[in-house]
């Protein structure tokens, strides 16, 4: 298939792979983070890591959008939710979030209208098909996912809909990276640039990386070929000792991003003073709201919306693992009381979340595969 | 290659937590929600809770107790084999077939891969109020068609109708008896061994991406059609070809994934399999990336999974691809004694990862 066979080479891949082992000095450790939660999915579905020597770490970061949604946002979405004249739409990834009184999925069960669309121009739909009852979009997503919500309060503004609204949760990548940057519990090498959000802000609001905190930045496709040459690109700049941020994605990320998709971000929305993220805290300037000439669109503004903090829960280690501190099976309740059937964190929730990605397809000991081919050969 | 002691010590932790979860994951199932949710229809691992918290828990007897496609039961000196299915495939019609072809032949299929020769079929259906009988005809003719190439009988029925908005249409029960030859072999996944190979019979995902597009929530088209079929025919020519098969499924809801994780975990062996070695077309493949799904966990409705023993393995697969229904027949991987419970994957890409039972439910009510 195009697009896509060319991507999966395995012969490329192991040419690679020779090439990433030549750059390692002997004795020493390397601890790559891959910034993306798509990235970490397809690191472990195509199980990349069998490409990688053993010195390479790969340290799984905060982008996975469901991820950095803390309890309190999800408890205030279902208290939207539950009016009798609420629809409530939601990107699928969200239903299985655990809030403090269950999940979406829990709350539709119970008779609350909660539909899974693919695209918020869809809610449009939903709000024009209903027009006694109000739709509010749960919004989520960082840069990557923002612009379609721009586009949609646009339209629904163009169109005078009176029963739409978005419950805004975008969040921006650049705060996260910094708040892991200043974190002293990590040192790493290099970062995995986020590919989709790149298409929209482009490469060059990671130049501070390079340049004040001296790590190198690969921005990255998501098929493994991509990741793998990223991970080679990042290990000949800390081979030469250089960092500079580069373009592994050109074939899709222009260096200075979607000037169209920034805009209307630009026209509709602005950043909030602070913003809860799960596990890292209150980060300044990290989050999107929408702009008082849209407040119309708004369900913070429209209804009353409890802005409950709740903690996490004691057991979940979440923010150790969206930060790269603890890998997903270091977490004390991982694959026992925290499964994807029944997480009790967020990074168990999404695919893109590192426990989720690591239970579902790595959760295996490497060391016994090479037993088992030697059957498949007899 | 050397590891060093760090490395070696956090290789031995990872396996520690390995076997925790293998036990946690052995641990008798318990429905944690209060109410039921979509996830308990999807066929991963909500509904297989919910079978044994609930419908085993309450039922529980030898019979019911080997979960099987199909019940075996031994009546006057015959050998029967029962079976029940409902269908509630929304929509009604699509490419490739309609919900009486399913009704039919999902109940035929189960039949078959329990090794016995369906017979005779029963027919409930649950209407709803304004459905229109134009509709129920061309269902029934699709169901008494499919009947004929399958060589059984709808023999008793029964009809309920409800209030308009207290079900959507149509939904059809059917229930079916085969008989059990005398020397037909005992099939079951628990019977895999080490060095068997497992056979699918034909390209996999095909009903469940049909049904996905035929929805038309997605705006994607493509050129595909469900694989609804009747699989006695084939199953016959498979079990006179060898009497090396051991085990026989038919990868409906949940996909081959979940088939080959039934395999894993009742032998108590490890499955690997081969991604390049699995038959997908290239429209379900293309779909299957554009919607983020595997497709192997996407349902089929016309194909099965031989387990095999390694010195038969190449008569059965002959004698499959010498079947209409089984030209694309390939062995996909095979049975491996490490690691037990597992199912693992070389992917095309050249790594390894392993495959697990479904969770959550990537597209309600497919059959």
């Amino acid at each position: 298939m195009r697009f896509v066979d060319e991507f999966r080479d395995a012969d490329k891949a192991r040419a690679l792979s020779a090439k990433i082992a030549a750059l390692c000095e002997p004795g020493r450790q390397y601890k790559l983070m891959e910034v993306c939660g798509g990235h970490t999915h397809t690191i472990y579905k195509h199980g990349l890591e069998d490409y990688l020597p053993e010195s390479i770490t790969l340290v799984h970061g905060p982008g996975c959008p469901v991820c950095v949604i803390p309890m309190g946002r999800v408890d205030d979405a279902m208290h939207l939710a539950s009016a009798d004249d609420v629809i409530m739409t939601s990107f699928g990834d969200m239903m299985r979030v655990p809030g403090s009184h269950g999940s979406f999925f829990d709350a539709k069960a119970a008779g609350t209208d909660i539909r899974m669309v693919y695209s918020p121009l869809d809610s449009l739909k939903i709000a024009r098909q209903n027009p006694g009852k109000r739709v509010v979009f749960m919004a989520i997503g960082f840069e990557t996912t923002a612009p379609s919500t721009a586009m949609t309060v646009l339209r629904a503004a163009a169109e005078g809909l009176e029963n739409f609204s978005v419950f805004c949760n975008h969040v921006t990548i650049i705060p996260a990276i910094k708040a892991i940057l200043d974190s002293p519990d990590l040192r790493l090498d290099g970062f995995i640039g986020p590919g989709h959000v790149s298409t929209v802000i482009g490469c060059q609001p990671y130049e501070f990386i390079a340049r004040d905190y001296g790590k190198p930045v690969v921005t990255a496709g998501f098929e493994p070929l991509d990741i793998l040459q990223s991970i080679y690109m990042l290990m000949l700049q800390v081979s030469q000792g250089r960092s500079v941020v580069e373009n592994q994605y050109a074939r899709v990320v222009p260096w200075d991003g979607n000037p169209v998709a920034l805009r209307v971000i630009g026209q509709t929305m602005e950043l909030r003073p602070f913003f809860e993220w799960r596990g890292l805290g209150f980060i300044s300037q990290s989050a999107l709201r929408i702009k008082p000439e849209y407040q119309r669109f708004d369900a913070e503004v429209l209804f009353e919306v409890p802005g409950v903090r709740v903690a996490d829960p004691k057991a979940c280690q979440c923010g150790e693992v969206l930060k790269g501190v603890l890998k997903p099976w270091e977490c004390k309740v991982f694959g026992t009381a925290c499964t994807p059937e029944t997480p009790i964190g967020t990074c168990m929730v999404s695919p893109e979340g590192a426990c989720a990605a690591y239970y579902n397809y790595g959760r295996m000991n490497r060391h016994r595969v090479p037993e088992a081919l030697k059957v498949i050969s007899r | 290659m050397t590891v060093n002691r760090e490395q070696r010590v956090t290789v031995d932790r990872e396996q520690q937590v390995l076997d925790r979860i293998d036990r946690a994951r052995r641990r008798r199932p318990k429905v944690l929600e209060e109410r039921i949710t979509m996830s308990h229809g999807a066929g991963g691992k909500a509904t297989q809770t919910l079978i044994e918290a609930v419908f085993l828990d309450a039922f529980r007897n030898p019979q019911l107790e080997q979960l099987e496609d199909a019940a075996r039961l031994n009546v006057g000196g015959a050998r029967l084999a029962l079976t029940t299915d409902s269908y509630v495939v929304s929509p009604l019609f699509f490419p490739g077939g309609s919900i009486g072809d399913l009704a039919v032949n999902g109940t035929v299929n189960d039949l078959s891969v329990s090794g016995a020769i369906p017979l005779y079929l029963s027919a409930g259906f649950i209407l709803e109020e304004g459905f229109p009988v134009a509709d129920l005809i061309r269902i029934t003719g699709d169901m008494r068609e499919a009947a004929a190439a399958a060589g059984v009988r709808i023999v008793t029925g029964d009809t309920k109708v409800v209030e308009r908005g207290k079900a959507d249409g149509c939904y059809i029960n059917t229930a079916g008896v085969g008989l059990i030859t005398h020397d037909a072999a005992e099939l079951g996944v628990a019977n895999a061994r080490p060095g068997d190979a497992i056979i699918v019979s034909g390209p996999i995902g095909d009903h469940g991406i049909t049904i996905m597009l035929a929805r038309g929530e997605l705006d994607i088209e493509a050129d595909v059609e469900s694989d609804t079929a009747p699989l006695n025919g084939l199953v016959a020519s498979l079990l006179a070809a060898t009497d090396g098969v051991r085990a026989l499924r038919d990868a409906t809801r949940g996909g081959v994934a979940t088939i080959l994780n039934e395999i894993a975990k009742s032998a108590g062996v490890g499955v690997l399999a081969n991604e390049d070695d699995i038959p997908v077309r290239t429209e379900v493949r293309g779909a299957s990336e554009l919607l983020g799904i595997d497709p192997m966990y996407v349902a089929c409705e016309g194909r099965l999974v031989a387990v095999v023993a390694a010195e038969a393995a190449d008569k059965a697969l002959a004698a499959m691809r010498a079947h209409p229904l089984g030209q694309q027949a390939a062995i996909i991987g095979h049975v491996t004694p490490e690691p037990p419970g597992l199912v693992q994957l070389k992917t095309g890409f050249g790594g390894t990862r392993i495959v697990d039972i479904l969770v959550g439910d990537p597209l309600p009510r497919i059959c």
